[in-house]
């Protein structure tokens, strides 16, 4: 099996070289899961918002056809061009096509990871566009020449210190200014000449309305709205999944979407993109790229009712200690580990595995997604499919026959004992993947079993 | 076949059962006082929320609040000889020296400190967030409880809207919050009790 990507496990073996680095990782991202759990304790009705939350979207799955239509045929009405790509490559084409037809070639961009799944950025600029991302964290990896870590958190593996050195050699910041204050208005200040400058922006898409043909772009810092209302042609662009059927169901969603990501009770922007202003062209790209694929397999679909709030990921023991980029994919964590395999099995048949099915992701998601049931059944599949290393798939046929035979069980148990009294460096070393970033307990002089059977004799 | 037809057929074939919409999908917020809730969550995001009794209130506060302050900008009649900014432009571009932008907007929700603005008082789109300092003015009576209640009066929406809730902010540099990210570095808002 061929791998052109660093599996998850080597990849968080990088991660975890520095101990104080990887601490601080998972505190900060712990501190924001605290964050969101204080914010959805205000409401009573959390739960019953949830609950209301994951029906409609299961309402949108079994509509999914009669939705888009509506609203293709409502934002047509109001003046904006609906455009459909079945695969990434058609998603970029649709876009550069846009751009040229204008003579346009430089695009200001804010947040949306579907173009990160698309990998637009890097097909434009081949073709000669310059591409500027806009979010300030998503400027900072586009400096870095990397991708964003987080879906809302793009550049939280990084420290103040690695983003002032950036600013300092590409936005001219003095040389070892760590200021999150002074660093933030160099870019403000960097990005507002790219808003005033540039005729084309393109947006993300956080839900579409059906019975409107309106949709709605939520934002903290206000670089999509800069974006969109300077310049003289929109391009908003969605998977088809972002599809809500009324108006009036935002309500629910925006009620749950920023307490679950960051703990705000709103985000500062909630724009509603309706009809273009008088002179601009608004385009609307609605991309499948398998997710049709994924509405169809049953154990599975249930992941497109994802409204991209990261709650999975700040909350997830695997991903606080790994980081983002372990994942190779655009979105990581839990949900980006339920969804990549859909998209490439052999090249993400990792990412099911990069968890303890702890089950944390499912109970702080605002949509009831059953997460970690999914990457335990994504596991069987991808085992049946010999998508998993074999060795892996050894080790737990060995681990079975020695867990269905008792006396076996019991044999190799005191076996397992007795050397690591004797002889522990056997296991305290750095074959023993158990033994990474561990110490080897103590082994016990005898088990539970003998233990009680012991005392009952007694 | 063209692409928007292979997607519609595949999700057709592949799409699950139908299920029905919830029938409750508005709760009720019941705060003790909703302007409270709405000035403490304002709070939270760093906003003042003053109130003025009248028009002629609200110019003398307004005239205090930004005095010295140089390309100023409002939607607001009364106050167009404390303006000095024209916002009778067609290029949206040439707001971009605007220091204060004094806006009427429609209403506010208490449990997020959101205001409504959209195109029914808003000559260009891009003034909320090309302004440096921002400052709305909703009438006083005119806060909801919560997003359900929101939407109850957006029924009818207009080509463009947006709830804003606090200046722009970021806190992508290590989780440090920092306000005036792109959009405006201040806000403030004025509860009108009559004259709109």
């Amino acid at each position: 099996m061929s791998k052109s990507v660093i599996e998850h496990s080597v990849a968080s073996e990088t991660f975890n070289k520095d101990e104080s680095y990887v601490n601080w990782h998972d505190e900060t991202l712990w501190f924001v899961r605290q964050k969101r759990d204080k914010s959805a304790m205000q409401l009573p009705e959390w739960e019953e918002l949830r609950e209301t939350a994951s029906q409609i979207k299961h309402y949108v799955l079994s509509h999914m056809d009669d939705l888009l239509q509506s609203f293709e045929a409502k934002a047509k009405e109001n003046g904006i061009h609906v455009h459909w790509a079945a695969d990434a490559a058609e998603h970029n084409e649709i876009v550069l096509g846009l751009l040229k037809k204008h003579n346009i070639d430089k695009l200001v961009k804010s947040k949306s990871m579907l173009t990160e799944e698309c990998h637009m950025n890097d097909f434009l600029i081949q073709n000669g566009v310059d591409v500027i991302d806009s979010d300030l964290g998503e400027r900072i990896v586009q400096l870095r020449n990397e991708p964003p870590s987080h879906i809302v958190l793009p550049a939280i593996h990084l420290k103040k210190k690695d983003i002032g050195d950036l600013f300092h050699e590409f936005l001219g910041t003095e040389a070892g200014a760590t200021d999150p204050q002074y660093l933030t208005e160099a870019a403000r200040q960097h990005l507002r000449d790219k808003f005033l400058t540039r005729r084309a922006a393109l947006t993300g898409v956080n839900f579409a309305v059906a019975e409107t043909g309106g949709f709605v772009v939520s934002t903290n810092e206000g670089n999509a709205d800069m974006g969109a209302h300077l310049a003289d042609i929109h391009i908003a662009c969605m998977g088809f999944e972002k599809i809500i059927p009324k108006q009036e169901h935002l309500g629910v969603f925006l009620r749950l979407l920023a307490r679950s990501a960051t703990g705000q009770p709103i985000t500062t922007y909630s724009s509603h993109f309706k009809t273009p202003r008088e002179g601009q062209e608004m385009h609307i790209v609605i991309l499948d790229s398998g997710r049709s694929a994924q509405l169809g397999r049953e154990d599975f679909r249930n992941s497109l009712k994802c409204i991209r709030c990261g709650a999975c990921m700040n909350t997830c023991p695997v991903y606080r200690r790994s980081g983002g980029h372990s994942y190779h994919n655009a979105v990581a964590g839990p949900i980006g580990s339920i969804l990549a395999p859909n998209l490439d099995m052999t090249k993400n048949a990792d990412l099911p595995f990069a968890s303890t099915l702890c089950g944390s992701c499912s109970n702080v998601c605002p949509v009831k997604i059953d997460i970690h049931e999914q990457l335990y059944k994504w596991r069987q599949v991808l085992v049946k499919g010999g998508y998993v290393p074999k060795g892996k798939e050894m080790g737990v046929k060995a681990m079975s026959v020695v867990l269905s035979n008792p006396r076996f069980y019991q044999w190799s148990g005191k076996l397992g004992r007795s050397v690591m009294r004797a002889m522990p460096f056997v296991v305290n070393n750095g074959l023993n993947p158990w033994y990474k970033q561990r110490e080897m307990p103590e082994a016990p002089t005898e088990s539970f079993r003998d233990w009680y059977v012991r005392n009952r004799r007694e | 076949m063209s692409s928007r037809e292979k997607i519609l057929q595949q999700i057709k074939l592949n799409k699950p059962a139908e299920t029905e919409l919830p029938s409750r999908i508005n709760f009720d917020s019941n705060y003790e006082n909703t302007e409270v809730k709405f000035i403490e969550t304002l709070a939270a995001v760093y906003t003042e929320v003053i109130v003025a009794t009248s028009l002629a209130d609200l110019k003398m506060k307004v005239s205090e609040m930004y005095t010295g302050v140089v390309n100023r900008a409002t939607t607001i009649p009364f106050l167009s000889d404390w303006a000095d900014f024209s916002l009778n432009i067609s290029d949206p571009h040439d707001l971009e020296t605007i220091e204060i932008a004094v806006l009427q907007a429609e209403f506010g929700v208490a449990e997020n400190g959101a205001v409504w603005i959209s195109d029914n008082h808003l000559p260009h789109r891009a003034l909320p967030f090309i302004t440096q300092n921002l400052a709305f003015v909703i009438p006083r009576n005119k806060i909801v409880n919560n997003m359900h209640d929101a939407y109850q009066i957006l029924a009818d929406t207009t080509g463009w809207g947006c709830f804003i809730s606090g200046p722009s902010k970021t806190a992508d540099i290590e989780q440090s919050l920092v306000i005036g990210a792109h959009g405006a570095r201040s806000l403030v808002i004025f509860l009108l009790e009559e004259g709109f």
